[in-house]
C-alpha cells in the first residue's frame, strides 16, 4: 500500500510521476513527493505506529515506498536521553539528546536516509547505487548496498578520516577520492547522474532519500510522550534534516497525532563553514557559498544544497542559529563525554556548542522540551580529539606498580 | 572561440537531446547569449528578468563555480569546459 501521488516540484507546483528525477524540468525547481494525505490521516494512528516494528519503519505510511522496504529494517528508533547533567548546568529542565551515534547499522542518522533511498532504487529498476558524501552518507551507503547486494560508487572528497575510508571500505563499494572540497564531488556526482543509470542517492533519488530525515522528528516526537518539543537544535551541513524535521513535526500536528504546540528550530554550523548560519545571523535574503576549513568535516559543505529552505524554516519557526569555532567543537565533544557518557562525532561537538550560545543568547530558555541533535558517532572522527586527551599511563602488572601511581592520578570530571 | 559547454538533462530538448555543444563568446554571458542564438530560449531557463543566474542554476567554468569567479563576467578562453548544473535540492 502506498500513499505517494508522485513527485511535485515545490517551486512550480508541476506534477510528474515518480522516477529518478531530482529537478523540475520547467523551472529547475527541487521535486519533492506529494503524499495523499487525506488517506492518510483517515488510515494513521498513534496505535497504529506503536504497535509498528521498533524502526523507522513503524512510520512507513509517511515514507515514500511503494512497497516494504529490502534493507534497514533496523534502522532507527535511536534514544532520546535525558540530559540531567548538563540540563542542570544549563538551566534546562527538559534537555535531551536524539542520539543517532547509535544508528544501526553504521552509527549516523544518514542511515535512516539511505535505507529509504536503496529500497526506493530497488523499486525503480536501478541495479546500481552512488553518492557524493562526507563520510557518514558513504559509510551507510556501502552498507545498506552490501545488505542489498547492490554495487555502490562512492564519492568523496579528499582529506577524510581514516575511519570513515576505512567504514566504507570493508562493505566492499567502489570508493573514488575526488580531488577537491565536498562541492567539487557533489557537482561532479550531479553531472554523473546525468550520464550513467545509477540511483545517486543524494541526487537523481534525493526527493525519496531526503524523506528518511523526517523520521529523526517523528521519533522525537513519539518519545517526548507525542509532544513536539519546545526548541530543536540541528546539525546542518546541506541543511535538509532541519527542514525535514520541521517537516515531520508539521505532519504530525496536521495529521492530529501531537497537539498543536510550535517548535523552534536551530542551525548549528561550524564557523569554517557557516552559510547558512551567516545567511540567518546577519538577516541576509542570499546563501553565500564559501570554501570549508573545518573540523567538523562531516558539516563541510561550502554550498548547501537545501540552504535556503533551511534558513526559512528557522525564520518562519522563530529559532535562530549559531557556530561553533574548532576548538569549541572539540571542548563541546569532551563536555558531551563527561557529563552524559556520550562519545559523539565533531558535528555532535558543533551541535552542542551551539545550543550552549543559543542558550546563553537567550534564543533558547526553560519553556519547554529542547531537544539536540546528535547525529553521527566520535569514533569515526578521533584525529583532532587525540592531541587533547592525556596519554594512558603503562604501569607493571602488579599491585605495588599501580599504587605507587595512583595518589597522583585523578579522573576528569566536571562535576 | 569556442567553449564546450555541458547541457544537463532538464535543458536538452532546446538542444534537440545534444548534451555537449560548443559556444563563442568572451565571458560566461556572452557564452549564454551565443547559446540563445543558437538555441532559442535556452537564455531565459538559465538567467532571470534582471539578468542574474537563476537560484537553481549552478554554472562551472573549468569546474569552478562561477560565483567564486567573477559570475557572468568570468573570462573564458579557447579550449575552456563549462559545465550548467542544476542545484541539488530537497523539499521542504
Amino acid at each position: 500500500m502506498t500513499f505517494v501521488r508522485g513527485l511535485v516540484c515545490r517551486e512550480c507546483g508541476r506534477g510528474v510521476p515518480q522516477g529518478p528525477l531530482h529537478v523540475c524540468e520547467h523551472c529547475f525547481g527541487p521535486l519533492e513527493v506529494d503524499y495523499d494525505y487525506a488517506a492518510i490521516h483517515r488510515t494513521l494512528t498513534r496505535r497504529r505506529i506503536e504497535t509498528g516494528p521498533l524502526s523507522i519503519w513503524r512510520y512507513r505510511d509517511l515514507l515514500p515506498l511503494d512497497g516494504e522496504p529490502i534493507v534497514g529494517r533496523h534502522v532507527g528508533m535511536t534514544p532520546l536521553v535525558h540530559a540531567r547533567n548538563l540540563g542542570e548546568a544549563w538551566g534546562l529542565r527538559e534537555l535531551y539528546l536524539k542520539n543517532d551515534a547509535v544508528c544501526h547499522p553504521t552509527w549516523s542518522f544518514k542511515d535512516r536516509v539511505v535505507s529509504v533511498a536503496v529500497s526506493k532504487a530497488r523499486e525503480l529498476g536501478l541495479d546500481t547505487v552512488a553518492c557524493a558524501s562526507t563520510g557518514n552518507l558513504a559509510n551507510s551507503v556501502a552498507a545498506h548496498a552490501a545488505e542489498a547486494g547492490l554495487p555502490a560508487y562512492v564519492f568523496v572528497p579528499t582529506g577524510l578520516e581514516p575511519g570513515k575510508v576505512l567504514g566504507t571500505l570493508v562493505y566492499g563499494a567502489v570508493l573514488l577520492v575526488v580531488e577537491g572540497t565536498y562541492d567539487d564531488v557533489n557537482r561532479l556526482c550531479s553531472e554523473l547522474a546525468d550520464r550513467r543509470p545509477w540511483a545517486f542517492v543524494n541526487v537523481n533519488l534525493r526527493p525519496y532519500y531526503a524523506e528518511g530525515s523526517k523520521t529523526v522528528g517523528y521519533e522525537i516526537a513519539e518519545q517526548l510522550g507525542w509532544r513536539a518539543p519546545a526548541h530543536v537544535v540541528v546539525p546542518c551541513a546541506g541543511g535538509a534534516l532541519l527542514t525535514k524535521i520541521r517537516k515531520a513535526l508539521g505532519e504530525l500536528r496536521d495529521l492530529g497525532l501531537v497537539e498543536a504546540a510550535p517548535t523552534r528550530m536551530h542551525a548549528a554550523q561550524p564557523a569554517g563553514c557557516a552559510p547558512i548560519v551567516t545567511m540567518i545571523r546577519e538577516g541576509r535574503d542570499a546563501l553565500t557559498p564559501v570554501r570549508p576549513d573545518t573540523i567538523a568535516k562531516s558539516l563541510a559543505i561550502g554550498n548547501p544544497a537545501d540552504g535556503y529552505y533551511a534558513a526559512a524554516a528557522v525564520r518562519e519557526s522563530g529559532g535562530w542559529a549559531a557556530h561553533a569555532t574548532d576548538d569549541e567543537i572539540l571542548e563541546a565533544m569532551e563536555l558531551l563525554a563527561r557529563t552524559e557518557g556520550i562519545f559523539a562525532e565533531t558535528a555532535g561537538g558543533v551541535t552542542l556548542a551551539a545550543t550552549r550560545k543559543l542558550v546563553a543568547e537567550g534564543r533558547i530558555g526553560p519553556d519547554g522540551p529542547v531537544v539536540v541533535c546528535i547525529t553521527g558517532s566520535g569514533l569515526k572522527t578521533v584525529e583532532p580529539l587525540e592531541p587533547r586527551l592525556p596519554a594512558p599511563l603503562r604501569v607493571g602488572a602488579s599491585l605495588a606498580s599501580v599504587e605507587a601511581v595512583l595518589p597522583e592520578l585523578q579522573p576528569t570530571t566536571t562535576r | 572561440m569556442p567553449v564546450l559547454v555541458r547541457i544537463p538533462t532538464p535543458l536538452r530538448r532546446h538542444t534537440g537531446g545534444t548534451a555537449d555543444v560548443y559556444a563563442k563568446g568572451k565571458d560566461v554571458g556572452e557564452l549564454i547569449d551565443d547559446l540563445d542564438r543558437q538555441f532559442p530560449g535556452l537564455r531565459d531557463r538559465l538567467v532571470d528578468e534582471t539578468g542574474e543566474l537563476r537560484r537553481f542554476i549552478n554554472i562551472y567554468l573549468n569546474q569552478e563555480d562561477v560565483r567564486f569567479l567573477q559570475g557572468k563576467e568570468s573570462l573564458v578562453k579557447d579550449g575552456d569546459e563549462v559545465s550548467i548544473v542544476p542545484a541539488i535540492a530537497g523539499g521542504r
